[in-house]
């Protein structure tokens, strides 16, 4: 009787008023349903749904709105494949101008390995953070400081930190950019997701400095620009970069370069 | 009777106010007080919400928990309150959306406002508010409107800041919080020891 008194008495009285209430609101959901935009909903369906933020908006609800005001082009969004940018330019009765797929890249090779390093870092964990003390831990002022703070942006897990330097997964990168601004060395591109090759180095040191600082690093040695055959590469401020629409991925260059820095990718 | 319902007035808004001097309510006072205007529709919000949650568990407080398990009352209160928000966001969305279109981002946030169940909680206990379940809505509603003069206070404080250049370790977060205690300070310094 006690037990029956002090349990299930106020167990069946919290249980009844939940109950109540949910009773009350699942009512409630249908009286004052309000109608939304099927437009809308149907544009929302299209987005990827990450909430990732890479098009500048508060989330994919946000850029849904924008989109469906005419405020942001229907292709705003990197995560939507063609066939849904095409689904959103036909509800919206426009056309969807051709979009690049693209992915992001880390352009740095400094691994643990390859890059002297200048202290040991044992300060809070963020690259800004790293940067702000001497330009952080490795000796080369373009090099990745490996503590992820582009991994802790990304909202679709493609990005990791491999022995000190950070990489991306292209089978789960979705191309929104996000991870750019959250760089304070601003190593990671968006390469178009047809390139072959690209170079794994950012820095604009002198060869002689590269070459001290990194066991991988581009010394900017123009081997590269002269083999190509297309004209695709070029070496500027020390640095070879390579014009992915020019490149026909023949795989000259990375043969041919002594450091081994440009990557298929 | 009316002394009753000044003094419930001056003592919940002003003298105990919740966010000065009870520090509740914390959260939504220092996340959405940085423009005067989102203030006030934070505020209104809250006066709302506090006004009928007060009065709807004062209501099952009398009917179902008194004198059989008073020990469920938070509990409980923190279910009507959340299912309360639900159903006044759905009303307002369907019968007044303008309204809601001011309020409507602030609403569910007030779903896990401390201030609120404290209000509920604080009215049971309060000599004056316990008597009758309008004079329980009403505390709620004192409590509530001072509320909203602090969070509009101190929007007006984050305004005169965001004009100053603050030295750099104290950007953002740390200069809020000092801020908020200078003006609870002032706040109390005016209105401390008066008793009702």
């Amino acid at each position: 009787m006690v037990l029956l008194k002090s349990i299930l008495f106020p167990a069946l009285a919290v249980g009844g008023l939940a109950l109540l209430f949910g009773l009350l609101l699942a009512v409630a959901s249908r009286v004052f349903a309000v109608k939304t935009n099927e437009r809308l909903e149907k544009i929302r369906a299209c987005l990827p749904g990450s909430n990732c933020g890479g098009c500048g908006y508060a989330g994919c609800d946000a850029l849904a709105a924008a989109i469906h005001q005419g405020n942001a082009p229907c292709n705003a969004c990197a995560g939507v494949s063609d066939e849904n940018v095409r689904i959103i330019a036909d509800l919206l009765g426009t056309t969807a101008s051709k979009t690049t797929p693209r992915r992001a890249f880390v352009q740095c090779a400094g691994t643990n390995e390859n890059a002297t390093k200048k202290y040991d870092y044992t300060g809070i964990d963020d690259c800004s953070a790293a940067v702000r003390l001497y330009g952080g831990a490795k000796e080369c002022a373009y090099s990745c400081t490996g503590l992820g703070s582009c991994v802790k942006r990304c909202k679709n897990n493609a990005l990791s930190i491999k022995n000190g330097v950070a990489f991306v997964d292209p089978s789960l990168c979705n191309g929104c950019g996000a991870c750019i601004s959250s760089c304070p060395k601003n190593l990671i591109v968006l390469l178009p997701r047809s390139s072959k090759y690209a170079v794994a180095c950012s820095s604009c040191d002198k060869g002689a400095v590269t070459k001290s600082q990194c066991k991988a690093g581009c010394v900017g040695c123009r081997i590269c620009e002269k083999c190509c055959p297309e004209g695709a590469i070029r070496v500027e401020n020390g640095l070879a970069v390579i014009d992915q629409e020019k490149c026909t991925g023949c795989g000259l260059c990375p043969n041919k370069c002594p450091r081994s820095i440009i990557v298929p990718v | 009777m009316i002394l009753d319902i000044l003094a419930i007035f001056l003592s919940v808004a002003l003298v105990d106010n919740y966010v000065f001097s009870q520090t509740l309510g914390i959260c939504p006072f220092l996340g959405v007080s940085s423009k005067p205007s989102t203030a006030l529709g934070m505020g209104l919000a809250v006066t709302f919400v506090m006004t009928m949650s007060n009065a709807v568990t004062r209501l099952v407080f009398d009917l179902l928990l008194k004198g059989r398990f008073e020990y469920l009352q938070t509990v409980v209160f923190i279910l009507i309150i959340a299912s309360l928000v639900q159903l006044i966001e759905m009303m307002l969305k369907k019968l007044l959306p303008s309204l809601y279109g001011a309020l409507g981002i602030y609403l569910p946030l007030i779903t896990t406002n401390c201030a609120v169940l404290g209000a509920a909680t604080n009215a049971l206990g309060d000599q004056r508010a316990s008597a009758n379940i309008l004079f329980s809505s009403f505390y709620g509603f004192s409590a509530a409107i001072g509320f909203t003069i602090a969070i509009l206070i101190f929007a007006g404080v984050r305004a005169r800041i965001d004009e100053e250049s603050v030295p750099e370790p104290f950007r953002g977060t740390p200069i809020t919080l000092i801020g908020a205690g200078i003006t609870a300070l002032v706040f109390n310094g005016l209105l401390a020891g008066i008793k009702f």
